[in-house]
């Protein structure tokens, strides 16, 4: 077992240029996520957070710096990393279940722990009635709970999420908020989380990363001391809403310049 | 339930009028009745052919063409078809290649085949595969594309997929629809042209029966050739239909 002393995930002066002589996407940024914390990144569009996150999911290589996670280098994908995905990427072969068991299958666990992995994690995100269905049978929200049960089936030492709930409605994107609240207060992942909304970052994050525009860096970091449980219109909750934008808006604006 | 039965219905329907019109015709002899076969002079002719025996050979020596051009062909098509999606180089060399041969009618070589391959079965073969090749290549190619393989490919890799994983368990599955579809159409395909193919320089066939039909003037026989190979290529229609339902379940193509 790894000792719990380090942060959970390193990000060490990671820097991204696409192409020579093009500006860099991302210059040096420095990040560290603790065990059991729930980290949002946020930041105008085009500011590099997709590609941080891409990064240390193992999908793109840093042209400078590192990523370690539990302490060693990352340098691929790895099922240590889930990724939940903006397009929730299901097979769109493979039922609910099949979705779910996929990783415990690649480390072809036995049936009955398969079912039982299933059924918990199905049941964790209301799904259990759907179990049968094809990707194409369900609704967009149905379909990123399942890819959230699917990266938590394969547990996974963190979890990344790419503008999750980006692609939803206003209303199912309130209600998988409250779920991924929920789901965090009982399973306690480590959670680095990519979003534009000034909104789910306050409501979910333990600490919300504010990134300028390009080159993306970090441009300030917010402490969020709310309750686990928090009401989006608690005046403290507003207030946090005020302070990020005001800093998001300087962004925006050098990125209308 | 009741779509079968209106089918019935449609088919033994064309059966009547078909009968009707030309037992009229056979009596008012509005054209010569010898050019217009009645449903009763077709079936004696189907089964004369099939007590010798010669109906089977036909039949046989068709569908083993068939069979031989398609395969062939169904598995140059998967081959170049996946790796034309999936590499892009690959796929800017292909296209105006593609773009240029696939507009020919496929009859326009035909005579090239047979001075390549002579009169015997290779021409036949090698027609059937060159046909049925473009269409099946193009729609698989097309099927790949349209996959987005990177995404399922990145998802499946970190949920702790290997590189053999990744081809059994994503690149197959994502591109399989698209390929079963593109195999359907080729058979189908593959049925029409074979009766072009053995028109010229064949001594067995269907196509053969029906060519036989017009040098010794017996149109009833035309007419049995032509329905056989109409009942041939539906019940193979049919029976891939239902071998492809069975296969992909209740996914559509992707």
């Amino acid at each position: 077992m790894t000792t719990a002393a380090g942060p959970k995930i390193q990000i060490q002066r990671v820097a991204k240029t696409f192409s020579s002589g093009r500006a860099p996407a991302l210059a040096e940024v420095d990040l560290d996520v603790a065990e059991r914390e729930l980290v949002c990144i946020l930041g105008p569009s085009g500011c590099g957070k997709s590609t941080l996150l891409n990064i240390v999911a193992g999908f793109l290589a840093p042209t400078t710096g590192a990523v370690r996670v539990d302490g060693r280098v990352v340098t691929g994908p790895a099922p240590e990393r889930g990724v939940v995905f903006q397009e929730y990427a299901l097979f769109p072969w493979l039922t609910v279940t099949g979705n779910v068991e996929f990783g415990p299958r690649l480390q072809s666990r036995p049936a009955a722990e398969r079912r039982r992995t299933v059924d918990r994690y199905l049941d964790l995100v209301g799904l259990r009635a759907h179990a049968d269905k094809l990707p194409a049978q369900l609704s967009g929200g149905m379909k990123q709970r399942v890819a959230i049960a699917r990266a938590l089936a394969n547990n996974p030492a963190v979890i990344l999420m790419d503008e999750p709930f980006g692609a939803l409605d206003a209303q199912t994107r309130e209600t998988l908020q409250d779920e991924l609240s929920k789901i965090q207060r009982v399973e306690h992942k480590t959670i680095l989380f990519v979003t534009h909304s000034i909104r789910e970052a306050v409501y979910l994050a333990d600490r919300v990363v504010v990134m300028t525009s390009v080159p993306g860096r970090i441009k300030q970091v917010f402490p969020i001391k709310l309750p686990e449980v928090r009401d989006r219109f608690a005046p403290e909750f507003t207030q946090y809403e005020a302070d990020i934008t005001r800093v998001v808006k300087e962004e925006v604006a050098k990125v209308r310049e | 339930m009741r779509s079968s039965a209106v089918r019935a219905v449609a088919i033994l329907g064309g059966l009547v009028l078909w009968a009707v019109f030309t037992t009229v015709n056979a009596r008012v002899e509005l054209v010569n009745p010898v050019l217009l076969p009645t449903p009763v002079e077709v079936g004696r002719v189907a089964l004369d052919l099939t007590a010798s025996g010669e109906l089977a050979r036909h039949v046989l020596t068709s569908l083993w063409r068939v069979v031989q051009g398609f395969g062939l062909a169904a598995v140059a098509a998967v081959g170049f078809g996946v790796l034309v999606g999936l590499c892009v180089p690959l796929r800017l060399m292909a296209e105006p290649v593609i773009e240029l041969l696939r507009p020919i009618p496929p009859l326009a070589f035909l005579p090239m085949f047979l001075v390549w391959f002579g009169l015997g079965e290779a021409s036949k073969v090698a027609f059937i595969g060159y046909t049925t090749f473009f269409p099946m290549f193009v729609a698989i190619a097309a099927s790949v594309l349209r996959i987005d393989v990177v995404l399922l490919l990145r998802a499946a890799a970190s949920l702790g997929a290997t590189r053999a994983d990744l081809v059994r368990r994503v690149m197959l599955p994502a591109a399989l629809p698209g390929i079963v579809v593109a195999l359907r159409v080729g058979v189908g395909l593959a049925l029409f042209v074979i009766v072009g193919a053995e028109f010229m320089g064949a001594d067995a066939g269907l196509g053969h029966l029906i060519m036989e039909g017009r040098t010794f003037f017996n149109p009833a026989q035309i007419v049995m050739g032509a329905l056989l190979l109409g009942l041939l290529g539906s019940l193979v229609n049919t029976l891939l239909l239902a071998a492809e339902r069975r296969l992909l379940g209740g996914r559509a193509a992707a």
